[in-house]
């Protein structure tokens, strides 16, 4: 297999019909992702990916049902084509904080769905933290679910992380804003939230009053509950995973520390008391800041399944080294860390999923194909959303990532088309 | 006849994909021109697929102006089961190569009408002028595509049920499960072949070694189909030392002393580039 640092060559073979057959041609290459029946974990193979609208095609079928050729043929130069990255827990970057309630959040996510195109990213999930009932009254029709392109990476639906969790367990969410929802369930979440149309992902603490009926209530609604910032021990964790709830928002992070007699929301990934069909996924920051290595390889090798990589990404990713004013903080970014300033405490993630991919790979030492479906297929399936993203099936949306064996990011392409190229970016 | 001895199984199929090469070059195919190949599937010839997939990635062969027709096809079994002859052509020579899908012949084991299938083919190969080359490989019986003992030695392109011993062999690509296994094929016919302009058959391995004495020391016999092409004006038999086993020392020494002759045929090897350009890298002999 050569090692290929150079872009990917592009050359056009024939003119161009309707509709567009596009043939990334990979002859040196390999291409990634579960697929073509084969189990999982798939292993990287040598294949050509054909593209046709947007979704990914079987040459085969084209070859003996409609006879035809591609219109045009693109030379990937060795590199590793992957699913695209779904980051399911980003809070803004590049300056852009999702839970400002601005008039115009909505450009805000653009900046940050068009900037995380070079990192991979295909689909995210904009998350908001514990804010008061004004903001998401306001912020919350401004994400809609959008599909992605040129203009960015696609919105899959926003992650609401609180404003139901422990008061202990808050971390950074301002305590004046935490709710329960005691009085009346779910009628407290739809008071606190407004319409729900555009959430895919709620963080709560289990241990609340009435949990049980809310986690059953929104699930039936298609939203994925995901426990977190909580006290929970592992019964009621396990209690509300059999009311529906399929996540755990940053694994370790925000929750009780591992106890062998009690091993709280940790527990959750080796617990039999759950339904065996519903596998549970869980969030890691593997940053290398925010996790040790060592958690993150007890996590992965207790369940690597569920393993989904997130950035939890602040306003201050993307910024670069220095001093940043964000909000009402002043934050000063050193390589991957951000610390208030003047201060040791760190104040957020700001590594980008690419980094947090090749950190996992290094820290777990892992199979590359291990990594990259925890930052595409897990997250897609957590989302039941495996059938068309994290997968380069036949018949996938064409979301993926062009990669050197290094897992740089060389090119991104959004439904076939390419929305992100090393070259275009200068690097 | 010619019968090439090489040295293993990997050397028959370099020797067998050179000489393709080589014919396909020195006609000079081109739009208005087009080679026609008769292709097998089956274990035998993969590497010499592999060979030629090489040659192509090299620059040094195109498929551009090559049609081709394959030997055979289950009935009954979805064109995209792995077993299909369609799979088998896709994943191991059409999807790495340049060829025109519309250039390309399998035989449909689906057809509403499976006779009227096989006329239409039998008629597509008249339409592309005949077969230039045939490669073929055979069966430890000497069987040739689905044309098992006892095939009419004049038979064309028809529907056969398979033998009992077919059957059973190929239970190990179904799960072992009989039930799953196809029981009839289509299958160019003996004839069919033989109007091919020339003939190529890979024989290889031990197993094999009696079919290959039966097919050029005794006489022509339907009970070993492939020995017809004794009476084919030009047949390329390519075989590996093992398959020899069971010829008379004096027939292997005859045709080894020959080689000399029989290697200029593939050497010089030609290629599509432009003349004096080596290729990319070496080939691996």
């Amino acid at each position: 297999m050569p090692l290929v640092t150079l872009l990917p060559v592009y050359h056009l073979l024939l003119p161009s019909f309707t509709p567009r057959d596009l043939w990334l041609k990979d002859s040196a290459g390999r291409a990634g992702g579960a697929g073509r029946g084969r189990p999982s974990p798939t292993a990287l193979s040598r294949e050509d990916l054909w593209v046709r609208e947007g979704r990914i095609l079987d040459p085969e079928k084209l070859f003996f049902d409609e006879r035809r050729l591609a219109d045009e043929r693109r030379d990937c130069g060795g590199c590793i084509l992957a699913p695209g990255f779904i980051d399911v827990q980003i809070n803004g970057g590049f300056g852009v904080d999702f839970s400002l309630a601005t008039e115009d959040v909505g450009s805000g996510v653009a900046v940050v769905a068009q900037k995380i195109l070079a990192h991979g990213v295909t689909s995210f999930c904009p998350t908001l933290v514990t804010s008061p009932p004004e903001v998401y009254h306001k912020v919350l029709p401004q994400i809609p679910v959008k599909k992605g392109g040129p203009h960015g990476a696609g919105v899959l639906g926003v992650h609401l992380e609180g404003p139901f969790i422990s008061q202990q367990k808050r971390g950074a969410h301002p305590e004046a804003h935490l709710r329960s929802y005691e009085t009346n369930a779910f009628q407290d979440v739809l008071a606190t939230y407004g319409p729900l149309d555009s959430v895919r992902i709620l963080t709560l603490a289990p241990e609340l009053g009435r949990s049980q009926e809310v986690i059953r209530e929104l699930t039936s609604r298609g939203i994925c509950v995901s426990l977190g910032h909580s006290m929970a021990n592992l019964q009621t964790a396990e209690d509300a995973v059999r009311s529906g709830a399929s996540f755990i928002t940053h694994l370790f992070n925000a929750m009780l520390p591992f106890h062998h007699r009690d091993p709280g929301i940790v527990g959750l990934l080796t617990s039999d008391r759950v339904p065996p069909d519903r596998p549970i996924f869980y969030g890691m920051i593997a940053d290398g800041i925010h996790t040790n290595p060592a958690a993150l390889r007890i996590a992965h090798s207790a369940h690597p399944r569920g393993m989904v990589l997130v950035t939890d990404a602040i306003p201050a990713l993307g910024l670069g080294n220095g001093r940043h004013t964000l909000g009402q903080q002043v934050v000063e970014v050193d390589g991957l860390s951000a610390y208030v300033a003047g201060t040791s405490t760190l104040c957020g993630s700001i590594a980008p999923m690419d980094v947090c991919v090749r950190h996992f790979l290094q820290a777990t030492g892992c199979s590359l194909e291990a990594a990259l479906e925890a930052a595409s297929l897990h997250p897609a399936q957590l989302l039941g959303l495996e059938q068309h993203k994290g997968t380069l099936d036949f018949g996938a949306d064409a979301d993926f990532v062009v990669l050197d064996d290094a897992l740089h990011v060389q090119a991104t392409y959004i439904s076939g088309e390419l929305v992100w190229q090393a070259t275009m970016a200068g690097q | 006849m010619k019968l090439i001895v090489t040295e293993n199984y990997s050397q028959a199929s370099e020797w067998a994909a050179k000489y393709i090469r080589n014919r396909i070059i020195q006609f000079n195919p081109g739009p208005q021109k087009f080679f026609t190949l008769g292709l097998p599937t089956g274990s035998t010839p993969i590497d010499c697929y592999k060979k030629l997939i090489e040659y192509y990635n090299n620059g040094d062969l195109s498929f551009k102006f090559v049609k081709t027709f394959n030997m055979d096809e289950y009935v009954g079994i979805p064109r995209d089961h792995p077993q299909s002859y369609h799979s088998f052509m896709w994943n191991n020579f059409f999807k790495h190569i340049d060829i025109d899908p519309q250039n390309t012949h399998i035989l449909d084991g689906n057809a509403a009408d499976l006779q009227a299938e096989c006329a239409a083919f039998e008629d597509k190969i008249k339409e592309a002028g005949g077969i230039e080359l045939f490669l073929g490989g055979i069966g430890p019986d000497g069987h040739i595509a689905f044309n098992e003992p006892g095939s009419s030695l004049v038979s064309r392109t028809r529907v056969k049920t398979l033998a009992m011993d077919t059957i059973l062999a190929n239970a190990r690509f179904f799960q072992g499960d009989l039930s799953k296994v196809p029981t009839m094929a289509l299958t160019v016919g003996v004839g069919t072949v033989m109007d091919s302009r020339e003939v190529m058959i890979l024989i290889t391995g031990a197993h094999k070694a009696f079919a290959l004495y039966k097919a050029i020391e005794e006489g022509v016999n339907h009970m070993w189909t492939v020995s017809a092409f004794q009476q084919h004006p030009k047949v390329v038999f390519v075989c590996d030392e093992d398959a020899t086993l069971e010829l008379k020392v004096k027939t292997v020494k005859y045709f080894k002393g020959l080689m000399l002759v029989h290697s200029k045929l593939v050497d010089p090897l030609y290629s599509m580039k432009e003349e004096g350009r080596p290729s990319k890298k070496p080939y691996s002999d």
